[in-house]
């Protein structure tokens, strides 16, 4: 799927994106509120659900070269968020969904969850 | 190529600074993704542990064709306890660091998992110093 499928997937309001940024193709995703488990466990995974609105979660997404993040229940990124998105070209999106729905809803669509190290 | 960065202790929204604009230029140099990958992963962490725990520190990065050499020094507290420090799992970080995404006690061991040579030296009150190597295979 593309990121633009998960905007419609889940509903989701796009916060930063770019058509070439949202025309990607994305097959594994992870979900999760701690980044050192993120960068512990994770391989090839393209979008990064969270539950976590600071700047870390960007700066995590970017050491693993992921393209998408998704702010799970409804939470709005704190400031600076968006701007250090933009500047690593990382995808911001924002959905009502909590983390479990919003993870089974993608998998039920065909994102899965890759290989961990 | 030698590279230096201050590590801020106060400000946690800059933790990965240092692990970013290094990234970068590796990536420009053309280094492998995976070398790169498994640096600023073990960069990275370092960063965290320095501003979470020791207020800051220091970072040299020393890049060759062969391998990249990261020092990370700081005066902060040190590691009473370095064996029990690196297993997966332990954690002195408060709750307000794991309400910031991190202190899930993997920032050390991940340090190792990724490095090929790890070393950590530390003395209670002095400070603690990381040395890592990742090797270029390329």
């Amino acid at each position: 799927m593309t990121v633009r499928d998960i905007i419609d997937y889940l509903d989701a309001e796009l916060l930063f994106g770019d058509d070439e940024l949202l025309d990607q193709e994305v097959q594994h995703a992870c979900g999760s509120d701690m980044m050192s488990d993120v960068l512990a466990f994770v391989k090839d995974q393209a979008v990064l659900l969270t539950g976590l609105i600071n700047t870390q979660a960007v700066r995590t997404a970017e050491m693993m070269d992921m393209k998408c993040i998704v702010l799970v229940r409804g939470k709005d990124p704190l400031e600076n968020v968006i701007e250090l998105a933009r500047e690593r070209d990382i995808c911001v999106l924002k959905t009502e969904h909590t983390m479990f729905c919003a993870c089974g809803i993608l998998y039920k669509h065909g994102l899965r969850g890759g290989h961990s190290v | 190529m030698t590279l230096h960065y201050i590590v801020p202790g106060d400000d946690f929204t800059r933790a990965g600074e240092a692990s970013g604009d290094l990234k970068r230029k590796m990536k420009k140099l053309g280094f492998p993704s995976d070398v790169i990958r498994k640096v600023s992963i073990a960069l990275y962490e370092g960063e965290i542990n320095m501003v979470i725990h020791a207020y800051g520190g220091e970072i040299t990065a020393e890049i060759s064709s062969s391998e990249i050499d990261l020092t990370l020094a700081d005066t902060g507290p040190g590691i009473p306890d370095i064996e029990k420090a690196m297993q997966d799992g332990y954690s002195t970080a408060t709750e307000q660091v794991r309400n910031l995404g991190f202190g899930a006690g993997m920032g050390l061991p991940n340090m190792k998992k990724y490095t090929d040579e790890f070393q950590i030296e530390s003395e209670v009150g002095v400070g603690t110093t990381v040395r890592m190597k990742v090797y270029n295979h390329s």
